[in-house]
């Protein structure tokens, strides 16, 4: 290895990857590569996390007090609106499939690419126009309807761009649709020799997962914006009580999308975590198939639990008791998950790298959130917490403490393989215990508020509720310091980290036999696998040196 | 901390706490899990490192599942069951409207009592909420009672509650409504019956709804077609509340609250069998406050024959 | 005898890429049949709250140009399904004809249908106009707000399946149809989702109480 080469970029001679294969910036916004697509998606998904972030930080400083001080009434509803708008549909739902799932799905499966490489361009392009559409109405003035859009103040109430902002999201869904089919195809039909659907390591199949809740679930939030849009562009009451229409059915069509896009949310992330806690604990994972079975059924129910979300909106006592034994049901895969996330620990050989820190923060926070989320399948309870605080600590547990613990987990995990080079482990550890310890911080207080019974998106409150609030808005301070902290070491890392080589963590998965960064087509020769995954063995049998066999080894 | 101040209270707090022991134990559960785990496998200790002993195999997966589902059900049907009793209305409730706007309560009492922002109630007594909205979405959320209802525009929802402690409590919108939904919040004051009774009492009283509502019905022309001295034919409004409709499509309906609205604003909507349909629609003609009086009215004519052909 | 298809990354097989457009293009469908099936839900919905007012509001359509317009529609399946037979098995002249006649039939459609909508603006029928003659009668107001917003829905659909179509003759004129051919075989499929909804709609929207 050389010792001055510094940047990205600086290669052995005759060394080539993905990441010299063209460096016109041409080169980068017309490639097909799924790699390549999947920086472009990182640097964008980038740039709207802090943009979400900054509203989040908004909305903290102003709760620090009683009266609405910071921000008069109608800016911190736009704050809190762009928050989530900007999270849910510009960060979280393409946070990992896009970016690590692009990047590492054809390399787990031993593909070239994913199986229509232009379809997957065009839906980075579609994320981006989506992005103008919502960025240029929060740059005009912000929507002020909250993220749900509830029907009829956004269609006949609201003085704001909400048509602008509905037609953006229209639009990122189909961004979501293209890289379902993409992963789904993929899966199906581009899977190396020998790799079976019981081989496939288990964020192929979150991916595979997540995958079918975006195909199935999206067109109806396409067609709920379109309704949207109809109603307030062209005036066709569709939920206006005045002409006849229901405003509770819009909550309806919402909520079939916007339940399962939790599981597109999370759903990725238990893949992550998997990978992370298997080959950190050197161990295989506990109860594959059952974790595969989990996955399946949560995408399943996860499409019948909707009316959990109105509980107190006037829909029918019976409905309401099905979608709450169905809520109960789903959370049985999720516990499962949790037990053997627990039970892959047992007798492994534990090392506690950045991305482990992550991972087992995950399995904690997640562990939380879905307890929480039992409180809330109970009508009497849900109907004295639903719309507080509670509801909001609730999924800030699933999304933030899971969903983005793990995806933080899984782009240390995933660094050296994605840039060839390694970052500093010491920085990356303490900003993943910063991030845990702000996360609970932040966020834990709110379950104190929300039963105490302070609403959501109120941007005063009665002075009884301060003391939460302070502490919450300072951990969300820590929070916001640790979320900068990455930005630091990886800009370091890319230019003078240490090189990587190429299966720095001596995992098992096919994205480490090749070379890091893999070249432009991935594999020199097509892989053929021969193993199950996570064949990390037992401490004992180790046969002279190497503890794991890759998948393209015999077992 | 957070007063139990109406008979539903405990029986939330009981599951709500219940729940908060089960999430202690399995967080301690998993948690010591994780932490023993990770002080005794960390890389390098000499602990047993073998193959997982057989019990460790698909009966602890099987088992932990049909575990987790037994438990997951027992608090379905634990809250179910809690919960059941409260979607029955109370048969005799003091019957209290409102009406929710952009960014108030306004609230009527049977006698006529009108306020803004504020509830007085006796405590003791069961209290029955008729809401309605005017524009958007809001909800009746009272933190202290346990209760929270969706006040929707174009129909009436309820919910009712049993004060149980003499005090003042929260009232909060808690679905966000637009600009000044932080703002719209108010006061329920519980009062003791005889207390209740004499702030009844110093209030100024209008007509009680019923009878505003007859005023409206011939101030607003309704008794010209649906009157006793009317000479088009228009359904008979007597002891029509509770009952059977039978529609021109042949259907049935009950006459509830929300059918005798939906006619006053939507007549075409559900036409009577055997009549035209020729009354005009009433929507933006009366108030929301208006069609309330009307409907408690309507409600009123009840065994008084003597006004129906 | 088909012609050797040209491969395109990353596949190295010809069957192999001929499934997956196929399965890919199916897994598309199924994200359309989900967005269709949400506008039969509401369809179901504002109809059963109220049977009698929709069938006033239907009874103002058109049947005459709705029954044109599915015979339209049905024969360019037909055309399509041709040209795309034509294409696997060589015979391009059929090919190119099919694809015309296609192009020809669905121009036709959205010819007649804005002649359609010409005269349903004529008559006020629009819900937000402010004579429109069904005002605060529920059933007919969700009648007519269903219909503008299905079929120009459906337009849209039909307009991106003409551009697709388009491209097939495109590429007969460059001249690699012959060895392109999947490509007419997922455009078809696409053809006849957009025909399959509208044989849906033909009775929902045209035949309600007749």
């Amino acid at each position: 290895m050389r010792s001055d080469d510094t940047g990205l970029l600086a290669r052995e001679p005759g060394e080539t990857s993905y990441l010299t294969e063209g460096t016109t910036l041409r080169s980068w916004l017309l490639s097909t590569d799924h790699k390549r697509i999947a920086i472009l998606y990182a640097i964008s998904i980038t740039g709207f996390f802090f943009i979400g972030g900054a509203a989040a930080t908004m909305i903290r400083l102003e709760l620090f007090t009683p009266q609405g001080d910071f921000t008069t009434a109608d800016e911190y509803n736009r704050l809190f609106t762009l928050h989530g708008v900007i999270m849910v549909w510009f960060f979280l739902v393409p946070s990992i499939p896009a970016t690590l799932g692009n990047f590492l799905l054809p390399l787990m499966v031993g593909a070239k690419d994913v199986a229509f490489p232009r379809l997957n361009l065009m839906s980075w392009y579609l994320y981006i126009i989506a992005g103008i559409f919502t960025l240029a109405a929060l740059l005009l003035g912000g929507v002020d309807t909250g993220w749900t859009f509830y029907t009829p103040l956004s269609t006949l109430y609201s003085n704001s761009y909400v048509l602008l902002a509905a037609f953006g999201i229209f639009v990122v869904g189909f961004s979501s649709i293209a890289t379902g089919i993409n992963f789904i195809a993929t899966v199906h039909l581009l899977r190396t020799k020998g790799m079976t659907w019981m081989r496939l390591p288990l964020f192929a199949w979150a991916m595979y997962a997540t995958s079918l809740v975006m195909v199935l679930a999206t067109p109806v939030l396409a067609m709920a914006m379109l309704l949207i849009c109809a109603e307030r562009l062209l005036g066709l009451p569709i939920f206006d009580p005045r002409a006849g229409g229901d405003p509770v059915l819009f909550q309806h069509i919402f909520w079939f999308y916007s339940h399962p896009a939790v599981y597109i949310m999370i759903l990725p992330a238990m893949g992550v975590v998997s990978e992370i806690i298997a080959c950190e604990a050197r161990r295989r994972v506990f109860g594959y198939q059952f974790m595969v079975y989990a996955m399946l059924v949560i995408a399943v129910i996860g499409f019948l639990v909707w009316g959990h979300h109105m509980f107190v909106a006037g829909q029918s006592p019976f409905a309401s008791m099905i979608f709450s034994f169905l809520s109960f049901v789903i959370a049985v895969p999720s516990a499962i998950k949790v037990f053997n996330w627990t039970g892959t620990l047992y007798r492994g050989s534990i090392r506690f790298s950045a991305p482990m820190l992550y991972a087992l923060g995950f399995v904690g926070l997640f562990t939380l959130g879905g307890l929480t989320g039992l409180f809330l399948a109970s009508i009497p309870v849900d109907v004295h917490l639903s719309d507080t605080y509670f509801v909001v600590a609730h999924f800030h547990y699933i999304m933030v403490g899971g969903a983005v613990s793990a995806f933080f987990g899984g782009l240390h995990f995933w660094w050296p393989k994605i840039t060839g080079r390694m970052y500093s482990e010491s920085f990356a550890r303490f900003a993943a215990i910063t991030l845990f310890f702000g996360f609970n911080f932040t966020f834990f207080p709110q379950f104190i508020l929300g039963y105490l019974g302070m609403p959501r998106r109120y941007h005063e409150y009665p002075p009884e509720f301060q003391v939460w609030n302070v502490m919450s808005s300072t951990g969300a301070v820590v929070l916001a310091i640790g979320y900068l902290m990455p930005l630091g070491y990886f800009a370091y890392s890319l230019l003078n980290g240490k090189r990587a080589s190429d299966n720095p963590w001596e995992a098992t998965g096919l994205e480490w036999t090749t070379s890091s960064p893999p070249p432009k087509h991935n594999f020199l020769e097509p892989p053929v696998v021969l193993t199950e995954p996570y064949a990390y063995h037992d401490w004992d049998e180790a046969p002279g040196g190497a503890d794991e066999t890759r998948q393209d080894e015999p077992a | 901390m957070l007063p139990e101040a109406s008979t539903l209270a405990p029986a939330v707090d009981r599951i709500f706490w219940g729940l908060v022991a089960l999430s202690v134990v399995i967080m301690a559960i998993v948690g010591g899990l994780i932490l023993t785990f990770a002080i005794k496998y960390r890389r390098g200790t000499k602990a047993n490192r073998g193959p997982l002993p057989d019990i460790m195999s698909r009966e602890v997966e099987i088992g932990w599942t049909v575990a987790t589902l037994f438990v997951a059900l027992f608090i379905f049907w634990w809250a179910a069951a809690a919960q059941l009793p409260h979607f029955l209305l109370p048969k005799k409730a003091l019957e209290i409207h409102v009406v929710a706007k952009q960014w108030m309560w306004k609230v009527q009492h049977p006698e006529g009592v009108r306020e803004i922002d504020a509830l007085h109630v006796p405590v003791g007594v069961p209290v029955k909420l008729e809401m309605t909205s005017q524009d958007v979405i809001h909800s009746f959320g009272v933190p202290a009672f346990r209760i929270k209802q969706d006040v929707l525009p174009g129909r009436y929802t309820s919910t009712w509650f049993e004060a149980k402690e003499v005090g003042d409590y929260h009232l909060f919108c808690t679905e966000y409504c637009g600009t000044d939904h932080a703002r719209m919040t108010g006061t329920i004051t519980v009062m003791e019956p005889e207390a209740y009774a004499r702030w009844l009492a110093e209030q100024p009283h209008g007509e009680d709804l019923a009878g505003e509502g007859a005023q409206l019905f011939t101030a607003l022309g309704c008794s010209a077609c649906h009157g006793a001295q009317a000479r088009v034919p228009a359904p008979s409004l007597a002891n029509l509340y509770g009952s059977q409709v039978v529609l021109a499509d042949g259907n049935r309906v009950t006459a509830d609250e929300d059918y005798l609205r939906e006619s006053i604003e939507r007549p075409e909507a559900k036409v009577t069998a055997g009549y035209q349909s020729t009354m005009p629609s009433y929507q933006g003609v009366a108030s929301e406050e208006q069609v309330v009086a009307l409907v408690a009215y309507i409600k009123s004519q009840d065994g008084k024959r003597s006004q129906a052909r | 005898m088909s012609a050797t298809p040209i491969l395109v990354e990353p596949f190295e097989e010809a069957e192999r890429q001929r499934e997956a457009m196929v399965f890919g293009l199916w897994l598309f469908l199924a994200t359309e049949i989900l967005f269709f099936g949400g506008f039969f839900f509401l369809y179901a919905v504002a109809r059963m709250q109220d049977p009698v007012g929709f069938a006033r509001g239907a009874a103002h359509a058109n049947l005459l140009l709705g029954t044109v317009n599915t015979i339209l529609l049905m024969t360019s399946s037909a055309t399509l399904t041709i040209a795309e037979r034509a294409a696997r098995d060589g015979w391009m002249r059929a090919a190119r004809w099919g694809i015309v006649f296609t192009l020809v039939l669905g121009t036709a459609f959205l010819v007649v249908k804005g002649f359609e909508y010409r005269e349903d603006l004529a008559e006020h029928l629009f819900p937000a106009a402010p004579d429109f003659p069904f005002t605060g009668e529920t059933g007919a107001t969700r009648f007519w707000s269903f219909y503008w917003f299905i079929t120009l829905v459906h337009a849209i659909h039909l307009t991106i399946g003409l551009g697709c179509v388009a491209r097939l003759l495109w590429l007969e004129r460059r001249g690699t149809l012959a060895r392109r051919w999947m490509v007419a075989e997922v455009t078809t499929l696409y053809w006849h989702l957009v025909d399959i909804v509208w044989l849906l709609l033909w009775p929902l929207l045209y035949l309600v109480g007749r």
